[in-house]
Order: C-alpha cells, then sequence, then structure tokens
C-alpha cells in the first residue's frame, strides 16, 4: 500500500518557504504516511470486564498512576472504552484487550515496583479464561496487553503467546518480546505544550542534557548503570563548552530543550527514556546512545533518518560525531522533526486526537492482523504451562 | 577512597597488633607459641599486605580467584572484572561476545568500562566547526520563523565631538554591528564633518552616510534638543534625496538599544511607535519617588513609571500616549551640558518612533492621504518636535514591542563637564607630563615608599582630597585608612617627615 510521500499536511508550518531565491520546498512528510493511517474500520477490539479490583481500585488507592512514566496502560483502557474500533461483539473482535494495571504499585518515591505484577497478570488471566471461551480457543494468541515495566525474569509464561505492548525495547532481551508493538513512555502533553516557546528562539546550545550520569544510590562504583555510557559522557565532556550537561533539575528544562540542536537520550537502567519524547516534541535531535534498542514504532517512524545513533563504545568520540554531519543532514532531521504528525505520534493526550500515540498503537495491533489460520487451538490442545514461573507467582493475588 | 583508608587503618591495626603481639611473644618463651596460632597469624598479615599493596578491587578479585570453589558466576564477570581494573583510559572496547542468554547481541551484562580518551577536552577546531553549525541552523530558523522580506534599516544619528562622544557612539555603533538586516547608518555632526568621528565610524564596517551640519551644538540643553530635531530632519532631507528605502528608525549616541527592538520594526507599517525607558541618570540623591498627595482634577499617570510610548486599550489599539511626567523634576533638573543635574526628555523623544522611508520621498503613489507633504515640515524646522509632526493624524500610528508593554531601548542623556579635557581621538601622544612611579598609586598591599623629595610630598595632599570620594565609595582596607590618617598627618606638619611605613 503506496501512498505518495509529502501528503499534503494542514497546518502552517508545512507552508513555510525559504527567504532566498531557491526553489521552495515543503517540509517533507516522509516521516512514515504510515502514521497517518486510521485505525478505525480495519480492527476492532474486544475490552474484557474485569472487576474493579484489577483496574479502577487500584487507581483509587493511588492517583499518582495517572501521571507517571507508565500511565500509557489507564490512558489506553480509557481510550479504548469509548474508541469506535470497540466492539461490544466478541465474536467479530480481532483483537482482545484486558484491562489490568499491572503497573500501578509505587514506591513513595513513585518509582513502581513489579513484585506483584506477575500474579496480577495470572489471576487476571485465570479470570478470563474461565469466564469467556476466547482465551482458550488461541491460547491468547489474539489478546494484546499493555506490560509497561520490565520484569527482570522475563515475560511471564502465560504471556508466550500474546501480544505485548511496552515500552521496553531492546534486542534479545529476555524482556522483550517478538512481535510487541513498542510505545514511547507516557509524557504530560499539557505540561509540555505549557513550556513551548517561540520557535523563532535562535537554538543556541549545541548538545543538552539533564540527568543522572551515576546512580549512586544502586551502583556507586559506576559501570553498571547505562553500561557506563553516561558515565562516559560525563567524564569525556564535562568541560567541553558545547555540551550543557549537568544533574541539576532546572525548571527550565522544556524551555532549554528547544534551545539546543542536539538532545542526548543515552539509556539508564533500561534502554528507553522519555527524553526521546521529549527531543521529538520539541524539535531537538535525539541522540540515542543504547545499543541493541528498538525504538517506539519502528515500523512506522523512520528513525535513522531522524535521530543520530552513536554506539556506546564510541562515546569517547561523540563531538568528532555530531560536528561531523554534514549540515544539509541536520537541516533536513529539523525538518523531519517538525513535522507535527511525527509529534503527534508520540503524544497521549486527553482526550484522544487523531493521529497520535493510541492511534498509532492500534495501527500497529492492524498491522498484524490477519492473525494465521494456526493460532486457532483445535479443542483441548493445550500449549500453556500454567504452572511455569517462580512459586511466589503461583500465589492467588 | 573509604575502603582504601579503612584498609590502611585495618593494615594499621594489624601491624600496630603485630607490634603488640612481638613484645608479647618476647615476653613468652619463644618455643612454647603454637604454630596454629602463628600460622593464622602470618597469613592474616599476607592477606592485609596484599590488601594494602594491591588496593581493594584486585585483593579481592585475587581471593575471589583463589578462593572461589563454585561454577555459577559467569566468566564474564571475572572477564569485565578484570577488564575495569586495568587502566579504563584508552579505548579499551567492551567485551563483543556473546552472552549464554541471547545471540549475536553486542550487549554484554555486567560491569562495563568507563571509556575515557586519552585527552578528554575540546577539540578548538570541532568548536569552531560546532559553531558553524548552530549558527547556520540559526540563519535557517530565521529564514523559517523570522520576518520574511526584511527591509534595510536606516538609523539616524545625531552627535558631535565631545568627551563622551567616543563612548556613545560605540555603545551605537556596536548594536548596530550585530543588526542582522541590512543598514544604512546616517551619522549627522554638528559643526561640520569631522575625521575623529569618521575614523570612529570607519571601524564599524557599516553602510554609512557621514554628513555635517552647520551650527555648533550650543550649551543649553534646551537648544540642543532643538539642534538635534533639525539635524535629524537634515538627515530625513538626505533620505528623500537619495529615495533611501527601508525603515528609519533613531538611534541617538547615548542611548541604549535591544536587539529585539531591530525584530520588531521590521513589523511597521508607516509610522509606528515603541516603548522608550527613561533613564534619568544623576549624581547624587535624586528623588524620583514623589509622593502625590494632592491629586487635581485630571491626573493622568499616578506610577511614576519612567517609559514613553504608545498606550493601548485592551484591544490593542492605541489609545494615547504614555508620558514621564517631567514637571516635578523640572526645577532639579539639568540646564547646561554639563550640569551635574539630570537631563530630562521632552514629552515624546524621536527615539521611540520609526518611520517607513517612503513617507517623505516625493511623488511616490501609494502615500497614504495622512501624511503631511515634506515641503510643509521642512519648511519650519524650528516646530518640529517629534515624527509626529510628519502626519497630520495621530490615530494612525501602530504601536509595536506588543503594544507597547515591551520596552525595547533606553534613553539617557549622560555629558562630561563642558571644560573637560581629552585627548582626540583618545590617543595619548605625546606621553603625559606628570608620570607618577607605580609605588605612589595606592595598591593595597604595595608598601608605600618614604617620599624621596619635597615634590612627591606636595602631590600627596592632592591625593588625600581626592581618597575621601574613593575610599567611601570602595570597601576600606585597613592600610589604606592608616594610610589616609598618616597622609593627614603630613598635611598638618608641612613638611615634616614622618615615617609612613606602617605596615
Amino acid at each position: 500500500m503506496t501512498k505518495d510521500f509529502g501528503a499534503d499536511l494542514v497546518g502552517p508550518r508545512s507552508a513555510f518557504k525559504f527567504h532566498r531565491t531557491q526553489p521552495t520546498e515543503r517540509i517533507s512528510g516522509s516521516a512514515g504516511d504510515v502514521l497517518e493511517d486510521d485505525p478505525v474500520g480495519r480492527l476492532k477490539v474486544f475490552v474484557y470486564e474485569l472487576p474493579s479490583k484489577y483496574n479502577k481500585k487500584i487507581l483509587q488507592k493511588d492517583p499518582r498512576c495517572l501521571t507517571h512514566m507508565f500511565a500509557a496502560e489507564i490512558y489506553m483502557h480509557r481510550f479504548l472504552l469509548s474508541s469506535p474500533v470497540r466492539t461490544l461483539n466478541p465474536e467479530e473482535a480481532d483483537w482482545f484487550y484486558t484491562p489490568v494495571y499491572t503497573t500501578c504499585d509505587l514506591t513513595p518515591n513513585g518509582l513502581p515496583l513489579p513484585f506483584k505484577s506477575p500474579r496480577m497478570m495470572r489471576s487476571a488471566i485465570q479470570l478470563i479464561s474461565s469466564n469467556w471461551p476466547y482465551w482458550n480457543r488461541t491460547e491468547g494468541a489474539d489478546h494484546f496487553f499493555i506490560e509497561e515495566k520490565a520484569i527482570d525474569r522475563g515475560i511471564l509464561p502465560l504471556l508466550q503467546r500474546a501480544t505485548l505492548v511496552q515500552t521496553f525495547g531492546q534486542r534479545n532481551h529476555v524482556c522483550l518480546k517478538d512481535g510487541s508493538v513498542i510505545i514511547p513512555p507516557y509524557a504530560p502533553p499539557q505540561k509540555m505544550q505549557a513550556h513551548l516557546i517561540p520557535p523563532s528562539t535562535p537554538r543556541s546550545i549545541f548538545v543538552y542534557f539533564r540527568g543522572l550520569f551515576y546512580d549512586v544510590g544502586n551502583d556507586p562504583e559506576g559501570g553498571y548503570y547505562a553500561r557506563g555510557a553516561r558515565a562516559s559522557v560525563w567524564e569525556n565532556f564535562k568541560d567541553n563548552p558545547l555540551f550543557d550537561i549537568s544533574t541539576e533539575h532546572p525548571t527550565t528544562y522544556y524551555e532549554d530543550m528547544q534551545r539546543a540542536v542536539f538532545c542526548l537520550c543515552p539509556l539508564g537502567w533500561a534502554p528507553w527514556s522519555p527524553r526521546l519524547v521529549e527531543a521529538v516534541i520539541f524539535g531537538c535531535i535525539p541522540v540515542i546512545i543504547a545499543d541493541d534498542i528498538v525504538l517506539p514504532f519502528a515500523d512506522a517512524i523512520p528513525w535513522e533518518d531522524i535521530g543520530v545513533f552513536v554506539a556506546e563504545k564510541d562515546v569517547p568520540k561523540l563531538d568528532t560525531i555530531l560536528t561531523s554531519i554534514p549540515i544539509n543532514e541536520i537541516l533536513r532531521k529539523q525538518r523531519l522533526l517538525a513535522n507535527p504528525s511525527m509529534k503527534q505520534a508520540m503524544l497521549f493526550p486527553q482526550p484522544a486526537q487523531s493521529r497520535d500515540a493510541f492511534h498509532q498503537i492500534l495501527n500497529g495491533l492492524a498491522r498484524k492482523l490477519p492473525h494465521d489460520k494456526n493460532v486457532y487451538l483445535n479443542p483441548g490442545e493445550k500449549i500453556l504451562n500454567w504452572t511455569a514461573g517462580p512459586v511466589g507467582d503461583l500465589k492467588p493475588w | 577512597m573509604k575502603q582504601l583508608t579503612a584498609l590502611q587503618q585495618q593494615g594499621r591495626r594489624s601491624n600496630s597488633f603485630r607490634n603488640a603481639s612481638s613484645p608479647l611473644d618476647a615476653t613468652v618463651d619463644g618455643a612454647i607459641k603454637s604454630p596454629a596460632t602463628i600460622f593464622w597469624l602470618i597469613l592474616h598479615g599476607l592477606c592485609c599486605l596484599i590488601s594494602l599493596v594491591l588496593g581493594f578491587r584486585f585483593s579481592r578479585l585475587v581471593f575471589f580467584l583463589l578462593f572461589s570453589t563454585s561454577s555459577s558466576p559467569s566468566a564474564t564477570n571475572i572477564y569485565s572484572a578484570l577488564q575495569t581494573t586495568l587502566p579504563s583510559s584508552g579505548a579499551a572496547s567492551p567485551p563483543e561476545r556473546n552472552v549464554s542468554a541471547a545471540g549475536g547481541s553486542r550487549v554484554v551484562v555486567g560491569r562495563h568500562g568507563i571509556l575515557i580518551r586519552p585527552w578528554p577536552h575540546p577539540d578548538p577546531a570541532e568548536v569552531m566547526k560546532a559553531h558553524g553549525i548552530i549558527e547556520r541552523v540559526q540563519t535557517e530558523q530565521r529564514s523559517q520563523y523570522g520576518v520574511k522580506n526584511p527591509r534595510t534599516v536606516i538609523a539616524i544619528t545625531p552627535t558631535y565631538v565631545r568627551t563622551f562622544q567616543t563612548p556613545h557612539l560605540t555603545g551605537v555603533m556596536h548594536s548596530l554591528m550585530n543588526v542582522p538586516y541590512d543598514l544604512i547608518w546616517i551619522v549627522v555632526e554638528a559643526g561640520g564633518a569631522t575625521n575623529e568621528t569618521a575614523s570612529l565610524i570607519a571601524k564599524s564596517g557599516l553602510k554609512n552616510i557621514h554628513i555635517g551640519f552647520d551650527g555648533k551644538m550650543p550649551f543649553l540643553w534646551e537648544d540642543r534638543h532643538k539642534l538635534e530635531s533639525r539635524m535629524r530632519l537634515h538627515a530625513l532631507r538626505i533620505v528623500r534625496e537619495k529615495r533611501l528605502d527601508g525603515i528609519v528608525m533613531f538611534a541617538d549616541d547615548s542611548n541604549m538599544h535591544s536587539l529585539e527592538l531591530f525584530d520588531e520594526i521590521q513589523n511597521v507599517k508607516w509610522v509606528g511607535a515603541v516603548s522608550v525607558g527613561i533613564l534619568v541618570g544623576g549624581s547624587e540623591e535624586t528623588e524620583l519617588t514623589i509622593v502625590q498627595t494632592d491629586d487635581n482634577g485630571k491626573d493622568e499617570k499616578k506610577s511614576q513609571v519612567p517609559v514613553q510610548g504608545p498606550a493601548c486599550n485592551s484591544s490593542n489599539h492605541l489609545v494615547g500616549w504614555h508620558t514621564f511626567n517631567t514637571l516635578p523634576f523640572v526645577d532639579r533638573s539639568a540646564r547646561y551640558i554639563g550640569d551635574r543635574a539630570f537631563v530630562l526628555p521632552r514629552k515624546l523623544e524621536w527615539a521611540g518612533f520609526v518611520l517607513n522611508s517612503r513617507l517623505v520621498w516625493e511623488d511616490t503613489e501609494d502615500k497614504p492621504v495622512w501624511v503631511k507633504e515634506w515641503e510643509e515640515v521642512g519648511r519650519d524646522d524650528e516646530g518640529v518636535e517629534s515624527p509626529l509632526s510628519l502626519v497630520k493624524d495621530t490615530s494612525v500610528v501602530e504601536p509595536l514591542g506588543s503594544c507597547g508593554r515591551k520596552v525595547l531601548l533606553w534613553w539617557l542623556r549622560v555629558e562630561a563637564r563642558a571644560d573637560s579635557k581629552f585627548p582626540a581621538r583618545w590617543i595619548i601622544d605625546p606621553p603625559l607630563e606628570i608620570t607618577v612611579p607605580a609605588k605612589r598609586t595606592p595598591w593595597p598591599d604595595a608598601p608605600p615608599e618614604l617620599p624621596s623629595s619635597a615634590e612627591k610630598v606636595i602631590i600627596m595632599p592632592e591625593n588625600t582630597e581626592k581618597r575621601p570620594t574613593k575610599s567611601g565609595s570602595r570597601k576600606k582596607r585597613s592600610s589604606r585608612s592608616k594610610r589616609k590618617r598618616s597622609a593627614k598627618v603630613l598635611d598638618e606638619h608641612a613638611l615634616a617627615r614622618h615615617s609612613i611605613g606602617d605596615n
């Protein structure tokens, strides 16, 4: 299915012309015309009605879940409930969604605890498999779950055949399931909108980064956190005037990103970070330092064209790498980043708007249709092992 | 770090233990000491010594290798641990091997080295390249989001040669040099064009028109303002004759301009007004805040916000003008140039207005109807107080800078005393007559010399006169105050030789 690139983009930015006498050029929409697909009509999703102890009650206990990085699962549930792709007739559904908020178990600091989520998930699956026949029909191959926080020991065995929508993307890692839809972490759209500065503000910072370089609490000697990459950035470039990097938390963080040409997005304990989303929204070229990372919506967004990928071993040469990118490349990347559909695809706005991340998730799921015929099991056939996994997981929740 | 010190303490303790034990040994007959305790003692000492010498990490590694029997620690861990203990400088690449769990992945679990290159400092060539990139990005931004068709800026500056001309004109010059648009600078000089001004302006590299204006700059501020108006009109005459196209703005040489001003005036269509901050500079205590106890009838502006400019209503239409109420200060203001009191602005300064240069052209078809003919205006040079005289109807003026809310330039008049002397072009040639050796300068920690001749002693009293003002403004240092006292003593006792060396 080919559409021509540079399809008409509505919006003021698409009509800019260069001042000089060069031929006019549009900000070409080659950032995936696939981003503009509308999932409505391409798939149908059935949402299981789970008792509120799996979703609403959890949220009531801790409303902070609505603003942290993994809030996408909650917003996705709300979106699906009122979306036109939802169907109330499970017979015609292509995908089944189980609304269980597994990452809504937060420490006092706001970091999610992964301990109870296997049990919660298992109990939810037991519920749906006993109350509806659709799980057993395919052993979950046409079900999808939003499994945000990676559990260290890997995917729950029960979810082996299901599709996961997750933020974690690292190739060949136990936490990444093949065929998952990778989504960006949740970043609050209103907050970012409130900090926009006029686009004519000149970009005067070359490289910008704010965050930890050493995780003194968990990794005092260094070398484990970020596989040493962040520490390497610090040690090599702390006195370089081109690199505006520090561990401070300035209130002008968003404004500063809009004044920077490059924004570093190195890995932390996990390869992904909200910095990628923020960089795309604010038009700062992301410099991704994470080996083997799988980026969100990788089949729809041409990340190679938009960002700069630097191998972890090349971090000491980061300044050479960045200054030797030809200027036309840089301008092209900035033009691609200015594409509004690109920014929209990274956001989870409330209420949902067209082409936003919710729709991209549905697009991703729609691209996996139709299901292969052999996912449908014969009656009585069992593939999943219900007793696999650590003993602690088998306790009822 | 902590571990090392702890280790050292431990070592010391063990040393002391050994020392303590050796007298113990000495006291007890050596033969009776059991070999087991000796063995353990020696082993303990050896371990401590190894720890001390090799450092914490190595010693742990050695023990680990020696004593571990389990097979679970994977080879990768030990390898990467060894890797990190090697000096981490130099581009040592992390082990590129397959981890048991994953196949074909570049990513290895475990401890990685922190890669630091041998010279982790910026390379000047790369810094220059980066700046080139930033400039190019900014040019692109300007062409995309900035003003679409920037017009030439025509800056008109009246000036004349005096002490403060150089600092004032340098300030304006540097502001104009940073303007990203095409610029023509028209400098009108009272008393005729001089080489001094010409050489100053030439340093800017800007396109300029330097014209002289007959008539020396008068002594009184009133007259000076009038002459400046006439000079500006003369410059507008030049614009008309040469048919210069662009936006005319008035850059007085003692004013301060922000670069946003030049971006903002590009938006003007015919006549625009910006808000000007009025800096009423003064010497000693100038009480600018007055208490308006009795309000007589119409009291326009209660607040003494020192800004002149357009006033808008809530729908951003021009409804009037903010002016700085100078009446309370008139009796305290300066009357002649070089007066120590502050200088007050007139009702509306020229600097707050910008014009489309086509307004003063002759024979242009699309001149708006409300503009007066040039001949009308130019005839009566004396009466032109502000560019508003060029228009018949002041309501057509466009307020700029978000309707006057942004102050984009500041007005100030500061001049030196009329009899102040300054070297021509601020070049000292021939050298000054009075040369005072450096030791005379009251640096605080330089020990003062004894006055060796009467001449130098005479100079001292002059310094004491000046010093009260100087030391009043700076922090007192003990040596200087002592000096002052001793110098005063000198003054009292005329030529009596007292030792000044008090430090």
